[in-house]
Parts: structure tokens; C-alpha cells; sequence
């Protein structure tokens, strides 16, 4: 039962009906059954959620910090992106 | 017997329950394993402390008086609950029989004609179902496990089998309580626990031990040595520091 032996899990609560599942944090289990119990006990005991998600975390798969660059900046200077940019006629103000 | 009375029983299972699970703090499998029998303690010092308070109230005493001032033989709780925590194994064998009775009882108890009794239970109940499934899982885990985690399991059972009959043995000085509808009658949870406990020992792949039940005497103050060593050590900061609080 030693933690080496059992998988990580990333755990996502959701704190009220109508909000996303959020991310908050990870923990060790040997099965999906029992990381969901882990969750419960480790994330919620302080109310803070109604629902709760466990993901194996090596189904996740994330980008690198070395790709940051041509990941991120090139939306850095692109302002026509934000609905913002547009200027809209009078007549769609309230749109 | 009054109500006062009957809570002692139930709220010394709870107390002590709690006190000997709380020993893995710091020493449990892994971290997640520690939160989770914290969370379980302190579930049942919750209910333990209501109980008390209820069955301390003829006398004046409080919780704290009730749990750390008194004499091991003024303990009603059932020698199960009092035994050393052995290993991970024997831990989850007693948790599952002692959750799955609590679950039948404050289920019961939910229903009972003492406002205290019933509103205790009925919120307890939920709890003892998160306990009674934590046991079941690790219970399933490992007996179905490998041939070793199996053969601890199986060991872990064989441990506390003996002292499973007094959680349901009679007590006949309960049965006014019961007519009134106060108390349940222990001995009436027997079957639905059986079938909650052998379900889950069959879909484990474990034996139900064929071992003798033990003589008991909690409920009357009797005692295992056992107990003497956790009274004393349970109750040690309370008489340095009467009245320590934080």
C-alpha cells in the first residue's frame, strides 16, 4: 500500500450548482473508487463542494513550459481578438 | 435504566472508538488513509460528545467530566472498541463490524420516542454510512488483494470476531427502555447486519471466522487490561491540567 504503488489523481470540486468543477489539488489512491473517497475526505470536509471529479492524472495531458512562448505570446498583440476592439452601431448598444 | 443511561453505553462506544482510531494519526498507510480515519474519530467524538453530555446531565457533569474524570469501571463501552488497533487489517475488520452495527442501531435509534436519542442518531446515521463503506471498500481491497493482503485480512477478522456478540448481546435491565420505545433492542439488529457483513465478506473472498464469542462485561464496567492502559494514557492530560482547553 505504499503510495509508490498507487496512481495520482487530480481532483475538481464543484462548489454550487451552476459553477464549473474547479482543480484543487491531487492525491494518491489505488483505484478510481477509492481516490473518489480520498477526495471527499482530503476536499470537502469544510463544505466546500456538492460534487466531485477524479481524473487519473496520467490521462492529462498538458503543455509544456518550453512551448510557453509559441503557445501563449502570439495572442499577446492581437487586440482584434476581444470583442471590445469592434465598435458597435448605436443601434446594437444594448445588444 | 433511564435514557440518561442508555446514552453512556452508546456515547463510551463512540468515545472510545474514536480514541483508538485516532492512534494512526501520524502512523497510518498513507496520508489520504490518515485524513480519512481522522475524519471517522472525530465523527464519532462528535456523537460521543452529545451522548455524554445527555447521559451527564442528571449529574450535573459535563462532556469533558463525563469522557476524562471518570473510573475505568464506570465505562459502558464494549470491549471491541477498547482492543489495541493491531494493524491496518485489524482496524478495517473492526471498523466494518462496529460501523455496520451503528448503522443498523442509530438507524433504529433514528425513530425513538427521546427527542435527544433520535436527533443524534438521525444525524449520525449518515456518518456511520461513510464509515461502514470506507471499511467495506478496504474490506473488498484487501481480500480480494493479493494472497498476503488476503491472509491479513482474514487474520484482522479472526481478531475481533470474539468480541462482535456483546454489541448484540441482550441486556435485560433495556427492556422497559425498549417497550417505551427509547432504546433499540441490540438484539434485534442481528440479521440485517449479518446480511450487510457476510455480502461483503463473500464478495471479499474471505471466511467468516469460526471462532467462539468472547465472555464481554464491557456494558457492566468490567474491562480488558487493555483498556486500563488507554484510560490511563486518555485521560493523563485532563488530570495534569483540569479544565485545559485551546
Amino acid at each position: 500500500m505504499s503510495e509508490a504503488t498507487e496512481p495520482l489523481w487530480e481532483v475538481f470540486v464543484r462548489a454550487r450548482r451552476g459553477l464549473n468543477h474547479t482543480h484543487v489539488g491531487s492525491l494518491h489512491a489505488p483505484d478510481a473508487t477509492m481516490a473518489l473517497r480520498n477526495a471527499r475526505d482530503l476536499f470537502t470536509r469544510r463544505q466546500e463542494g456538492v460534487s466531485v471529479w477524479v481524473v487519473p492524472a496520467a490521462a492529462i495531458t498538458a503543455s509544456s513550459p518550453e512551448e510557453k512562448d509559441s503557445f501563449f505570446d502570439p495572442a499577446a498583440d492581437k487586440v482584434y481578438r476581444h470583442p471590445t476592439f469592434y465598435q458597435l452601431p448605436a443601434e446594437v448598444d444594448h445588444l | 435504566m433511564n435514557a440518561h443511561e442508555y446514552a453512556l453505553a452508546l456515547g463510551d462506544d463512540a468515545l472510545i472508538a474514536s480514541q483508538r482510531l485516532s492512534e494512526w494519526v501520524t502512523k497510518a498507510p498513507s496520508l489520504e488513509e490518515e485524513v480519512a480515519l481522522a475524519n471517522i474519530a472525530l465523527d464519532l467524538l462528535g456523537q460521543a460528545r452529545a451522548l455524554l453530555a445527555y447521559a451527564g446531565e442528571p449529574n450535573g457533569l459535563d462532556e469533558d467530566a463525563m469522557a476524562y474524570r471518570r473510573a475505568p469501571e464506570e465505562y459502558r463501552c464494549a470491549h471491541l472498541v477498547e482492543r489495541q488497533i493491531g494493524d491496518f487489517a485489524v482496524t478495517t475488520a473492526r471498523l466494518l463490524v462496529f460501523s455496520a452495527y451503528q448503522y443498523e442501531l442509530y438507524t433504529h435509534l433514528s425513530a425513538s420516542t427521546d427527542p435527544l436519542l433520535a436527533g443524534v442518531a438521525g444525524k449520525a446515521v449518515k456518518e456511520v454510512a461513510y464509515h461502514r463503506d470506507h471499511a467495506a471498500q478496504w474490506t473488498l481491497r484487501l481480500g480480494d488483494g493479493t494472497e498476503s493482503s488476503n491472509r491479513r485480512m482474514q487474520n484482522g477478522l479472526y481478531v475481533v470476531w470474539p468480541d462482535v456478540a456483546e454489541l448484540f448481546a441482550p441486556r435485560r435491565e433495556l427492556a422497559p427502555l425498549i417497550d417505551a420505545g427509547i432504546a433499540v433492542d441490540p438484539a434485534a439488529l442481528t440479521a440485517q447486519w449479518t446480511t450487510f457483513v457476510m455480502a461483503i465478506l463473500a464478495q471479499a473472498g474471505l471466511d467468516e471466522p469460526g471462532v467462539a464469542p468472547a465472555p464481554g462485561g464491557g456494558r457492566d464496567g468490567v474491562h480488558t487490561p487493555e483498556f486500563a492502559d488507554l484510560h490511563v494514557e486518555m485521560t493523563s492530560l485532563h488530570l495534569a491540567h483540569p479544565g485545559a482547553s485551546w
